[in-house]
């Protein structure tokens, strides 16, 4: 029986012992630096900087980021990133995987588009824990509509200057740079840069924002009131910034998908723990039919998504990957995970309505990610475009 | 100073082992095994030693099955310098294991032996003081610190009643208790580089040891469940259901 990821990977062709390692480790730093913590940073509303450092040094951050920037990548693939994410689930707070790893949207359109110097420059002080990097991309005025984002970037002299307002940004509040999606040319897609804003510079501001779930990580409204930018912060040509925030978003996805699993795969261990402790009309609650065919159907399903994450993973490593199989992908998983943590809320009844059980804060996650990253109903109509009904 | 420090692969800890139905012994077929964590904390010390520019080098051994190769992988990523494997399918037992690690402590001449004191599986704690026995070194048991000075190494070890704190001339074994130290997490690169670092592949018969069991287990059961208890009022009453169950004279 195959419930735990241990036990998928030992048996999965895509993991090997070093995968073993990796899980070890993390789940090391876990228990040392994150698990006593968690509720109080649940509280806080976000993690603390020396978190940052300490991931760092564990090799977390820097996990499949190249070497001359700081990161390591030489022997890791992909499937190295989703046991390292399985293992930062396992306090079964999504928040935490959020904001400690929002480098992972912020920094690869630097990477891959931006400046020499730019690279040098940002990307080792992010993988060394020092600096904070947040993608901002989604506005007030709407998020799944990326082509019509609003916030505008004037030329004056020798400098751009920004004015506009960011929605939803995750690590928002203490991020110290923001890989910014803005308007420099004219309407729709082909009008879109983007661009290195450091939040220290002169008119930019932000707001906390509370939420459902994702409590440990902080999210803000940020606001860019006449931002001086020098040119040099432009992250790849003028007006093509387009391509730069699409392509991110197929590895996002990826990661979102094997998250919900990770997540789902918390929740049912939860569950099924209960149930072979609690008793009821005497027999374990486990030992009546309709929560065995609960939690088995969990279990079903978990497996199958699974398998279709793994499956992505691989194309997706031999540069395969199709963006309808990733954008369907998130919403096999992110319907799972709904499914599951409310089986497993079912399961354990009046305990998974009481804060500070793992099930009830993954509860509260499931929106964030059926929402966040792409909705379900912008993925497949994505999908259905692409089976060429559009 | 070399340090070399015994590594051995038992079952997880966190693994809820289940006795074989023919009761030979618990069941290890798809069960997860990791470095005895008693060992994790001899790797630990040992690499601090290193840390501290008073070690030179640290040689983690491994005796058993060859996936003993990925306990000292583990040793190795967190910061060991090179392993040896000796591979055997036998049960490893305390002496044998002892004798095999003598043999390998006169080839390396360590100034230092730091092992487990005792390994979650078969709970013998017996390998360290034998090995003190074969190669008549001094031996500091259940150590809760160690600081060499000079050619001397200064080990506290909790006893009954306080702390008692032994000189012991190098070379010299010595046995950790579990608040010895922290083992730390091997960082991700690390892992990788692990992958590079040297093992030497051995056998029992390249030290002349004969791994054949000295000892025959005749069952393995389960632990008696525990019936449950009953609540008794007062002392009064308590005594004389002592006094009944001839708990009490």
């Amino acid at each position: 029986m195959t419930i735990s990821f241990d036990e998928w990977r030992a048996r999965s062709p895509f993991y090997d012992e070093t995968h073993e390692a990796v899980a070890q480790s993390v789940r090391k730093f876990m228990a040392a630096e994150v698990l006593p913590h968690i509720d109080q940073w649940e509280e806080d509303g976000e993690l603390p900087r020396e978190l940052h450092k300490k991931a760092a040094a564990a090799g977390i951050l820097g996990l499949n980021y190249p070497e001359e920037y700081g990161g390591h990548s030489e022997g890791f693939n992909v499937f190295h990133g989703l046991t390292q994410s399985e293992e930062l689930a396992a306090a079964g707070a999504g928040g935490l995987g959020a904001s400690l790893m929002t480098h992972g949207i912020g920094l690869p359109p630097i990477l891959a588009l931006g400046s020499e110097e730019m690279k040098r420059r940002i990307a080792p002080e992010v993988l060394s824990g020092d600096k904070i990097i947040s993608l901002a991309i989604t506005e007030p005025s709407g998020g799944s509509d990326v082509a019509q984002l609003k916030t505008r970037v004037e030329r004056v002299g020798n400098k751009y200057v920004v004015n506009g307002q960011k929605m939803f940004i995750t690590s928002g509040m203490r991020a110290d740079y923001m890989t910014v999606a803005v308007r420099t040319g004219g309407p729709g897609m082909a009008g879109i840069s983007l661009m290195l804003i450091e939040t220290d510079r002169p008119g930019v501001g932000r707001t906390r924002l509370d939420k459902m779930g994702w409590r440990c990580s902080d999210t803000a409204t940020v606001y860019f009131d006449n931002v001086e930018v020098p040119p040099e912060n432009l992250i790849g040509p003028e007006n093509g910034g387009f391509i730069g925030i699409m392509r991110n978003f197929n590895s996002e996805r990826l990661g979102m998908a094997h998250g919900c699993c990770a997540m789902a795969r918390v929740a049912l261990k939860e569950a099924m723990d209960w149930a072979q402790t609690r008793e009821t009309f005497g027999k374990r609650l486990g030992a009546h039919q309709s929560i065995r065919i609960k939690l088995a159907d969990c279990a079903r399903q978990i497996g199958a998504t699974q398998a279709w994450v793994d499956l992505c993973a691989h194309q997706h490593m031999q540069g395969k990957g199709v963006p309808a199989d990733y954008a369907m992908l998130k919403v096999q998983a992110t319907r799972m995970l709904e499914h599951v943590v409310r089986e497993a809320a079912q399961v354990l009844g009046g305990a998974s309505y009481i804060t500070g059980s793992k099930v009830e804060r993954i509860y509260r996650e499931v929106r964030v990610n059926a929402i966040g990253g792409g909705s379900e109903e912008i993925m497949l109509d994505l999908a259905g475009r692409q089976m060429g009904l559009g | 100073m070399k340090v070399l420090v015994p590594v051995k692969r038992v079952v997880d800890y966190n693994v809820k082992v289940r006795v074989k139905s023919d009761q030979t012994g618990v069941e290890l077929a798809n069960i997860k095994m990791s470095m005895n964590p008693f060992d994790e904390i001899a790797v630990e010390e040992a690499i601090r030693l290193k840390e501290k520019g008073i070690a030179t080098e640290v040689v983690v051994v491994s005796i058993g099955v060859q996936q003993c190769t990925e306990t000292l992988r583990t040793a190795l990523a967190m910061g060991a310098d090179r392993g040896i494997l000796v591979q055997t399918d036998v049960t490893t037992e305390s002496l044998a294991v002892a004798k095999v690690l003598a043999k390998i402590a006169a080839e390396e001449a360590p100034g230092l032996i730091i092992l487990g004191k005792q390994a979650i599986d078969d709970d013998a704690n017996q390998t360290g003081q034998m090995l003190a026995g074969l190669l008549g070194w001094a031996q500091g048991t259940f150590a809760s610190k160690v600081d060499p000075q000079g050619d001397t190494v200064n080990v506290t070890r909790e006893i009954d009643g306080g702390l008692e704190t032994v000189a012991l001339k190098l070379p010299a074994i010595v046995t950790t208790d579990l608040r010895l130290n922290e083992p730390r997490y091997a960082s991700l690169p690390n892992i990788m580089k692990a992958k590079s670092k040297p093992i030497a592949n051995k056998t029992p018969a390249d030290y002349g040891v004969d791994m054949t069991p000295r000892l025959t287990t005749l069952k393995v059961t389960e632990p008696a469940k525990r019936q449950a208890g009953i609540k008794v009022k007062s002392v009064d009453e308590l005594v004389a259901k002592l006094k009944e169950m001839g708990a009490v004279a």
